[in-house]
């Protein structure tokens, strides 16, 4: 049995290992080592809920220092870790050398930036709680010109925040149509539509040039010439898992630190969250999500890995599931979908702003996209939990159509 | 045990009704019914997974 565990990444998936272990009756020594200077937070309101509102960030935390007291935590912030040495089993803090039993990775990812615009002020991107403060407060001075770079979920959840605000917001997305890349084309459609109808421009199928401005950002000129004027950019293009600190562990790392099916990345070393790249049973491949749901299931169930023996082992292969909001929807999608899969609108009520679309591809159900439509996809996501077929997923949605 | 939910933080996300489905249920109208606010003793696991994967922690267990 192990002494000391050592949780790197203070975060969601951090957090719910240490609970876990807790909770399966792990008695030794929990370090829960985070490299921001706030304790656990969650992160979803922060382009949402926080972001527009008036919300503290003590509503955000994950930890109270009661929870902290009743689990026994020795929580850290502020505490970089770096030189993972497998073979030794001890990892530096800050610079010191400290020995764990076991360890659990977690430590996410972070916003990808746009090159050279370190300099320039205005310019960000959105991940910590300090991000999103820094982007509330600049929303609440004056009447900012917002260009969002990148139509994905956080841009365009930025961009419905700021819409929502009265501020005057542009999106630019490589793409022809915003999240066609994840939801196909006659999804993204619609969800384009809920922004131009809502105010917010977009322009699409057209890359950034360059972010001008010298100290502070003046605008965006992009490939095709035009140039929009800007006070304020919000980089939203994608995540960079934080696995730089593990480059000689001797861990594989690949798009992420790779595990077995199990969660395991070594021995007596597991990985959670955005930072793990695992293989996925039902799936036969290995994946790497960025959901709050998965961090929140990952962490628990890597964080019990280290609890049990090989052969009590059992594999992580969840159905991913996220949820964004944007406006008055909820757009959530459970599966996995992909643009080159069939895609049927299987209940749709234009009128209410809402509908059900399922994917699938090869003769199974992949994927449900519902737009106000929570019912239906917790239905599909059972369906894909038993592995149903295409044929049944149409059966059932002409059922509950 | 009794199942408390706050409907103030609860957005409809659902999740409470696929893992427990005899004690949630967001119907067609988006909003949750809790169709068991006392369940039985051998319900809590699953409850404790309701409340823990809440995305907006809105469900609670009062004993």
């Amino acid at each position: 049995m192990h002494s000391s565990i050592t949780i790197v990444g203070a975060s969601l998936a951090g957090v719910r290992a240490a609970e876990a272990l807790r909770s399966e009756g792990f008695k030794g020594n929990i370090k829960l080592l985070g490299d921001e200077a706030h304790i656990a937070y969650d992160r979803p309101p922060l382009s949402k809920s926080f972001l527009e509102g008036e919300m503290t960030s003590e509503k955000l935390s994950l930890l109270t220092s009661e929870k902290i007291n009743e689990l026994e935590l020795e929580v850290r912030t502020d505490s970089k870790a770096s030189n993972l040495d497998i073979e030794s089993r001890t990892l530096e803090v800050n610079g010191e050398v400290e020995e764990f039993d076991a360890l659990i990775i977690a430590t996410g990812a972070r916003a990808r930036k746009l090159p050279n615009t370190e300099e320039i002020n205005g310019v960000h991107t959105l991940r910590s709680l300090d991000d999103s403060i820094k982007i509330r407060k600049s929303f609440k001075s004056g009447n900012p010109k917002v260009v969002v770079v990148g139509g994905g979920f956080i841009g365009c959840e930025v961009a419905a925040t700021a819409s929502n605000l009265g501020i005057e917001v542009t999106i630019v997305e490589s793409q022809d149509v915003p999240l066609s890349h994840v939801l196909g084309e006659e999804a993204g459609k619609v969800i384009s539509e809920l922004h131009t109808n809502n105010g917010v421009r977009l322009k699409c199928g057209v890359e950034v040039q360059e972010i001008r401005g010298d100290s502070q950002v003046e605008g965006v000129l992009l490939e095709d010439g035009t140039l929009l004027e800007a006070d304020l950019v919000i980089v939203g293009i994608g995540a960079v898992p934080n696995t730089e600190w593990l480059e000689n562990s001797g861990l594989t790392i690949e798009n992420g630190v790779c595990c077995d099916q199990t969660c395991l990345a070594a021995p007596n070393i597991v990985a959670a969250g955005d930072v793990a790249r695992w293989d996925h049973q039902g799936y036969g491949k290995s994946i790497r999500l960025e959901h709050w749901d998965n961090a929140a299931e990952q962490g628990k169930h890597a964080a019990l890995r280290l609890l049990q023996t090989e052969a009590e082992a059992l594999p992580y292969a969840p159905i991913p599931w996220f949820w964004s909001d944007q406006f008055d929807r909820k757009i959530q999608l459970a599966g996995i979908s992909s643009p080159e899969d069939d895609f049927e609108v299987v209940v749709d009520s234009p009128d209410e702003g809402r509908f059900t679309g399922i994917y699938g591809s090869e003769g199974k159900l992949r994927a449900v996209l519902g737009i106000n439509r929570p019912r239906h996809v917790m239905q599909f996501k059972s369906l894909m939990e038993n592995k149903a077929s295409w044929k049944e997923a149409l059966d059932f949605a002409k059922e509950i159509g | 045990m009794r199942v408390v939910v706050d409907f103030d933080l609860c957005e409809s996300n659902a999740i409470c009704m696929q893992i427990a489905p005899d004690i949630f249920e967001v119907r067609d109208d988006d909003f949750l019914y809790v169709l068991d606010e006392t369940p039985s003793e051998d319900r809590r696991s699953n409850l404790e997974e309701s409340v823990q994967r809440c995305p907006k922690q809105a469900i609670s267990i009062e004993e």
